[in-house]
């Protein structure tokens, strides 16, 4: 039996807890409270999953690869589609669950951080959909990156905020929604995107989003009768590695967490923080980060807007240390080759961040057993990064 | 009831403080000092030394712009703490907190950061993201060196209020409001009732800060706190005469001071 993280103090192991100014302590007080009380009540529980169904889209599909397998030669793959969700990707699941829970706090207005745009694009549809005022923060260079999600914010009615500071991106854009919290605290729901932040933050995002993994168990055993060999998920603040490989935590298959190596982890410009990083606080928790000498958090690079965090959830830092979960890196370019790969296979356009974990199962499938069996979480569609993927790829089509 | 202060004697009055904020390296390692002897003159009781962080959560555009020039003068958590046996060297003789963010002293370590603020005579820490539940053992190793660890309350710490004021060490920092570092137009005259409940529990002075930014406020607080805090006017003192400090630095270290003047008198 696995230890239960995280504890009373928000701590998974080592990491986690709530590093944030004093302002914050009675919120997250009050958001812990609320979220134990929805928890434990079956009328919230039922409420979020009829939402995950009947608006959401859920359950998602588990697709079994069969081109891809044969032309790997290896394992048998399966991808769970979270790119089927509402809005396209995973990030709705979580953002539905926040969105009922700050209703039932009593709070109409939320804010919310966002890199690549999706948590920021789901945001804006609860918002939407429940009747709930909307900012979103995004960093100047995420906003450039990802014109046609900022678009789809707005047209949801959102107000999306640029942020200026750092190098424009997410880590800015979570820097600027805290601090705005801190001011606005009273009547606002932060909603977080990630399994990141101080306690509770990381254990609710995760019990958001564990829906992926529950579902994927169901599913796998329907179809195979046993449990997948090995499961990829993409990494940057993680929400959806969580999702996927909390409910099978204390089961056999092997869990793969995969990170943006951006253009080489021994180049400065990557966002691969386990394989790279060290223990420090970010955004509220203890968790590994990228930073100098001095403790200064140093600016991550990737290919994709929602890897480009230079923190990780402190579960995964847990999972990390404990080695129940391996982590690996690969490069943008190996992410674009396997977005390639899928879509010309399988007929199916992935997110660059989802073929951060495509390109490393890729790599180990040829590798394995016939009989094996691999499940990749496909955790978005690539609609959002179509203007980067013209950019890089338009001479290969 | 106040019983006593300490940071280890150097606190001569436990009314009236004046504890300005300054960020180390701010242009400059060397105008710091320039700038802490001026704050001495102008009357303040502890000076608060910031250790520039690249992602300050507690603080507002201003201390973030001060804080990026000092971390393009190349100032660190170490090189701040070494700036304390210069400030001494050169007359400044009230007690320095370090006002730093958590993850520095984490790099550092907690055992070398006790050890360079015992050796290099620094007699306070302040920790704005370590807030009482995680600062237990930290609080503890502050006690055992003779550093004060100043604990802060927010007008929505409530219950907490008493557990962290009782703990209090050398003064307790009151936040005025919720929200950010950085000047307001106006004060909540809610601070006040704010400020009598903290003194109820509060064995050390109390003193304000967040948003005072006229001598209005430093006259309001004053009738009611032990002290006030104040940063982010004083950080833009320092920046209306950026361009002065390069060309003309007496002159405009003469206008800084007395703008200070006219902000406490």
């Amino acid at each position: 039996m696995l230890q239960v993280f995280p504890d009373v103090k928000g701590r998974f192991g080592d990491f986690g807890g709530k590093y944030v100014p004093e302002t914050l302590m009675g919120p997250l007080q009050e958001l812990e409270d609320a979220l134990n009380e929805a928890m434990d009540d079956p009328q919230f529980i039922e409420e979020y999953h009829h939402v995950l169904e009947e608006y959401g889209g859920r359950p998602t599909a588990l697709s079994f690869a069969g081109q891809l397998t044969k032309q790997l030669d290896g394992a048998k793959i399966y991808l769970k589609r979270e790119d089927l969700n509402h809005t396209g990707a995973h990030k709705l699941n979580n953002a539905i669950g926040q969105a009922l829970l700050a209703k039932r706090m009593g709070k109409e207005k939320i804010i919310a951080e966002t890199g690549a745009g999706q948590h920021g694009v789901a945001s804006a549809t609860v918002a939407a959909k429940f009747g709930l005022a909307c900012k979103v923060f995004m960093g100047e260079e995420d906003i450039r990156r990802q014109e046609l999600n900022v678009f789809r914010m707005k047209l949801l009615g959102a107000e999306v905020i640029p942020v200026s500071s750092g190098n424009g991106t997410l880590k800015d854009a979570t820097n600027e929604a805290i601090r705005y919290w801190v001011a606005n605290c009273e009547d606002h729901f932060y909603l977080i995107g990630s399994v990141v932040g101080p306690h509770p933050y990381p254990k609710m995002v995760r019990n958001f989003q564990r829906v992926i993994g529950d579902e994927s168990k169901r599913q796998f055993l329907e179809v195979e009768d046993r449990l997948p060999n090995r499961i990829y998920a993409c990494v940057g603040g993680g929400s959806n590695a969580m999702g996927m490989f909390y409910p099978f935590l204390e089961d056999d298959a092997e869990l793969v967490g995969v990170e943006a190596a951006g253009k080489g982890i021994d180049t400065p410009e990557h966002a691969a923080t386990l394989s790279k990083g060290t223990p420090g606080v970010i955004h509220g928790s203890l968790t590994y980060l990228m930073q100098d000498e001095n403790g200064q958090i140093t600016e991550p690079y990737s290919i994709s807007a929602g890897l480009d965090y230079p923190g990780i959830g402190p579960e995964h830092a847990q999972l990390f240390q404990s080695k129940r979960v391996r982590y690996e890196a690969v490069t943008d370019q190996e992410a674009l080759d396997a977005l390639k790969l899928l879509t010309e296979t399988e007929g199916i356009i992935p997110a660059i961040e989802s073929a951060h974990a495509l390109a490393q199962a890729f790599k180990e499938a040829g590798g394995m057993d016939k009989e094996d069996t691999i499940l990749i979480n496909l955790s978005g569609r690539g609609d959002k990064d179509m203007a980067t993927l013209m950019q890089r790829l338009e001479e290969e089509v | 009831m106040i019983t006593k202060t300490s940071f280890q004697g150097k606190l001569t009055k436990t009314k009236d403080l004046f504890i300005p904020f300054v960020v180390a390296g701010d242009p400059t390692p060397e105008l710091t000092i320039e700038f802490a002897l001026r704050l001495q003159e102008a009357g303040a009781d502890v000076l608060e030394l910031g250790v520039p962080y690249s992602d300050p959560l507690a603080d507002g555009p201003t201390i973030q712009r001060a804080a990026k020039r000092a971390l393009d003068s190349g100032m660190s958590l170490r090189k701040a703490i070494e700036l304390v046996p210069q400030l001494r060297k050169r007359g400044v003789e009230i007690p320095v907190v370090i006002f730093t963010y958590y993850n520095p002293v984490m790099q550092l370590g907690h055992d070398e950061f006790f050890a360079m603020l015992s050796e290099n005579g620094a007699e306070g820490v302040l920790v704005p993201d370590l807030p009482f539940e995680e600062s237990e053992d930290f609080r503890k190793q502050a006690e055992e060196n003779d550093v004060e660890f100043i604990s802060l309350v927010a007008p929505n710490s409530d219950q907490r209020i008493q557990r962290i004021a009782e703990k209090a060490k050398g003064f307790l920092y009151c936040v005025s409001t919720l929200g950010v570092t950085g000047e307001r137009n106006e004060m909540s005259k809610e601070v006040l009732t704010f400020i009598e409940k903290v003194k109820e529990y509060s064995p050390v002075p109390v003193a304000v800060g967040f948003g005072i930014s006229t001598n209005e406020h430093v006259k309001l607080v004053r009738g009611h706190a032990d002290g006030v805090i104040i940063g982010s006017k004083i950080i833009r003192l320092i920046e209306n005469e950026l361009d002065g400090l390069e060309k003309e630095q007496t002159a405009a270290l003469d206008r800084f001071t007395k703008e200070l003047h006219e902000l406490v008198k």
